[in-house]
């Protein structure tokens, strides 16, 4: 090992503060004894144990220690360096010393909170202060480089969040593109007729937001488009942008409809997506009237001049705007943003997938987003809510639970169909008269006006049958049940097994994470939970951060939520970009990997391992030399580097040698 | 921890694991913040990447008295720095053979992928991993050297090719 470099790095004077974390580490860890270890070890001139490291008081500790000369280098053995690095190397500058001379020992989330053995939670404490001990000696001061940070944003999804995220951060002066994947923003907001617990119509709320994108002068919409690569680090990301071609120019369409009433389909045949195939539509369609951008589409599976290229193209002669445009092809737009929001929003459970409940069975077993349709004035139905005979129902029962709180299914609670379930409730009970029965596991209800409304229901004389259904059958034991759904149940409140014949199921299905999560989350290098969910930074206190600095998440692509919820949690993603970008420059960590030019053996093993190119060869100093602009610090070069010419700064090869004898030097 | 109180004897294995930052020492945080119980025998280092891991790291731990070595990457596909789990694969298969020329049991050394969300597979793998070297018994890197009296100088000082590692395709 080369000598401590005293000239960079002063004599080493090693100060360890050992934190009790009020009792989550004292509870476990003997702190005074790792304070007293830890004074012992070489080079550390003040040990001491605080309650509290990341107070005030804790961080003053550290600071008064570097004003008055007693340490040069600062070791913290408290939480993970995940949750409080960032705080301890600031004190570390705030007292005078380079916040690079600091190293975490992680006592608690590795040790204390995991260990039962006190003898072993402290033992194993220690080694890993002396570990961080041994490390900080080979520790030289560094400094974060700045870059710039583009001002422009990009918001994926154009739902409710995403629409939110865009509007927050295009009225804050921001240049924002809204890609969206469907021919139309809005989500699925816009699918559903009323929002609980108010009861305030879905499609007045949003239907504003929705023009607002599209005349806001500062948001690009980018409908019918999707995210294809993306590369580039916080402040500078580059974003690739393929927009599918949909056959009608777009600056020249007025959405009149003509091309659709004109269609040599003079009947629909293909199932309307936004009714979720209670309906059919033409090949050519707006998806539902207030569709933004109102632009046709022509889907070119089902249009007869994409399939025998022999249509009397009668949409082409009626369209006065000649926007008809068969030879659309698709559009690649690449464009620099410096931050990025997801709303890329969640799917419902497929019904198919619980068969005891007949969903594609019986044709009167819906799911609650096909009833959100049939309830929906401007839906297939009109409003009306009929049976599959056209007849009306008498009697309706509504399954909640259904792909939630199961664990053949989904274990989590879906959060959002007790309270849908009850405004289906509502709305059936209004507009059929129908007896409304509730299957439920347990009603859960918090959140503002949200028990009241299920005190409401409870007045309208719905009824509520606590029990799992067993099954849906149309198998009648008695007149009364026949040519009628039943539901078999035990009604776990008075302890009997009912059947109860109804005309009309409804499937309260939970909330999934997008079948294409995994890729999404893979384009822009974050993580899932195993449910699929984007995972946030911490899940209390950066909710809408991720791992990669500069994504930022909104509603529901991170959890299942509401729409409340997934409107706060934009609004807490666009400040969180806005802070970012209007900030103008990022410090980047110092950890990038440099080149020892003279030890460089000229090898060119380096070069081809970088996945960023941040490697070349300077063939006038015959060595391999590292882009510190271009390197994210991932050490894989330094790893492969037969002559130790490469080393990654905060992982240099000695220190890490150094923290191996040092978590084994303490058994 | 049951096997911790139930015999002050028995073999405690030393085990150094290298946890790369996004996922596989997050997955340890929040195996913390979920308080799950498991053995105590493994100390962490943090790497950023598993494409970090020198194979010399390894060696280093097992000549130092480590009894076992754990290194924590992310899934195939899911690096953070694109594919450097994919160059820790690539080191592991070697240092498995090398491990073994050496006379050296290669379950020693383990590689897993573990995502950030996985806390409970940190738990799991920590727990299995002490138990396999526990049933390994001690290292005795010495002894064993001794054994291998034949071995040429270098391969004592366990000084592996890095540029052999990086050329082949494994």
């Amino acid at each position: 090992m080369p000598a401590l470099d005293s000239a960079s790095n002063g004599t080493p004077r090693i100060g360890v503060y050992v934190c009790h974390c009020g009792i989550n580490i004292a509870h476990t860890v003997d702190v005074p004894a790792c304070a007293e270890f830890a004074r012992a070890l070489p080079h550390v001139t003040v040990a001491r144990e605080y309650k509290f490291m990341c107070s005030d008081p804790g961080q003053e500790l550290i600071q008064q220690d570097l004003r008055d000369g007693l340490v040069n280098r600062v070791v913290v053995a408290s939480c993970s360096p995940l949750m409080h690095e960032h705080t301890f190397r600031t004190a570390t500058k705030v007292g005078g010393g380079n916040p690079f001379m600091f190293q975490m020992a992680n006592i608690r989330e590795h040790v204390s909170w995991v260990t039962v053995d006190k003898g072993m939670a402290t033992d194993k404490a220690k080694s890993l202060i002396a570990a961080a001990v041994a490390r900080i000696s080979f520790h030289e001061p560094l400094e974060r480089t700045r870059v710039p940070v583009h001002p422009d944003v990009m918001v994926v999804g154009g739902g409710i969040a995403g629409i939110h995220a865009a509007l927050t951060m295009a009225d804050a002066g921001k240049k924002v593109y809204l890609v969206e994947r469907e021919p139309t923003i809005g989500g699925h907001m816009a699918k559903f007729d009323k929002t609980f617990p108010t009861l305030d119509c879905s499609a007045c709320i949003l239907t504003p937001k929705m023009s607002a994108v599209r005349s806001h002068p500062n948001i690009t919409l980018w409908s019918y488009s999707e995210v294809s690569h993306v590369e580039g680090y916080v402040g500078n990301f580059k974003a690739t942008v393929k927009r599918k071609p949909r056959y009608v120019k777009e600056d020249q369409c007025v959405g009149c409809l003509d091309c659709i009433e004109s269609c040599v389909y003079k009947v629909a045949k293909v199932p309307d997506e936004f009714n979720v195939g209670l309906s059919m539509r033409k090949p050519v369609y707006v998806p539902f009237p207030q569709a933004t951008p109102l632009v046709a589409v022509i889907d070119p599976e089902t249009c007869i001049e994409f399939k025998s290229h022999h249509c009397k193209k009668t949409c082409v002669e009626a369209c006065e705007k000649d926007a008809i445009d068969f030879n659309q092809v698709e559009e690649i737009h690449e464009v620099p943003v410096g931050a990025i929001v997801l709303a890329t929003g969640f799917k419902t459970f497929d019904a198919k997938r619980i068969s005891r409940y007949g969903y594609g069975k019986y044709p009167n077993v819906y799911t609650s987003l096909e009833v959100e349709r049939m309830v929906n004035a401007a839906g297939p139905t009109g409003g009306e809510v009929h049976l599959a005979d056209g007849a009306k129902p008498r009697a309706v029962g509504i399954i909640h639970c259904v792909g939630s709180r199961d664990v053949a299914t989904n274990r989590y609670c879906s959060k959002v169909c007790c309270m849908y379930s009850l405004k289906l409730a509502h709305l059936l009970k209004e507009r059929t008269g129908a007896e409304v029965y509730n299957f439920y596991i347990d009603m859960r209800t918090p959140g503002k006006g949200y028990e009241e409304f299920y005190d409401r229901l409870l007045q309208e004389q719905v009824h509520f049958i606590r029990g799992r259904v067993a099954e849906v059958s149309d198998w009648a034991m008695d007149d009364e049940e026949e040519g009628r759904l039943i539901l078999r149940v035990e009604d776990t409140l008075i302890g009997r097994v009912r059947r109860i014949p109804v005309d009309m199921v409804v499937l309260s299905v939970g909330l999934e994470a997008q079948p294409d999560a995994d890729d999404v989350r893979r384009l822009f290098n974050i993580s899932c939970s195993k449910e699929g969910w984007f995972l946030e930074r911490h899940p209390k206190l950066a909710p809408v951060s991720t791992f990669t600095v500069g994504i930022f998440l909104a509603g529901a692509c991170q959890g299942p939520k509401d729409i409340p919820e997934s409107v706060a949690q934009a609004g807490a993603a666009a400040a969180e970009a806005l802070a970012l970008v209007d900030r103008g420059h990022v410090e980047l960590e110092p950890n990038t990997a440099y080149s020892v030019e003279e030890l460089c053996s000229g090898c060119h093993v380096c070069i081809a391992l970088c996945p960023y190119s941040a490697i070349a060869f300077d063939k006038t100093k015959n060595a391999s030399v590292v882009n510190g602009a271009l390197c994210k610090g991932c050490g894989t070069c330094v790893a492969a580097c037969p002559s130790g010419a490469l080393q990654q700064n905060l992982f240099r090869d000695e220190q890490i040698f150094e923290e191996i004898k040092g978590v084994l030097s303490y058994v | 921890m049951s096997e911790a109180k139930s015999d002050n004897k028995r073999f405690e294995p030393r085990i150094v694991a290298f946890f790369c930052n996004w996922c596989t020492y997050t997955a340890a945080d929040l195996a913390g913040t979920a308080r799950m119980r498991y053995a105590a025998n493994v100390r962490v280092i943090r790497l950023m990447c598993s494409g970090r891991l020198d194979p010399q790291f390894v060696f280093a731990a097992l000549r130092g008295g480590a009894d076992g070595v754990l290194i924590g990457g992310c899934h195939p596909g899911d690096c953070h720095y694109q594919e450097g789990n994919h160059k820790a694969l690539r080191r592991f298969v070697l240092m498995q053979r090398f491990l073994t020329t050496m006379g050296i049991e290669p379950e020693r050394v383990r590689l897993e992928w573990i995502a950030a969300s996985e806390g409970d597979k940190v738990q799991r793998v920590i727990n299995q991993m002490t138990e396999k070297v526990r049933a390994l018994g001690p290292l005795r890197l010495e002894q064993r050297m001794l054994l291998h009296t034949d071995l040429p100088e270098p391969l004592l000082e366990t000084s592996l090719e890095p540029a052999l590692v990086e050329g082949g395709r494994v």
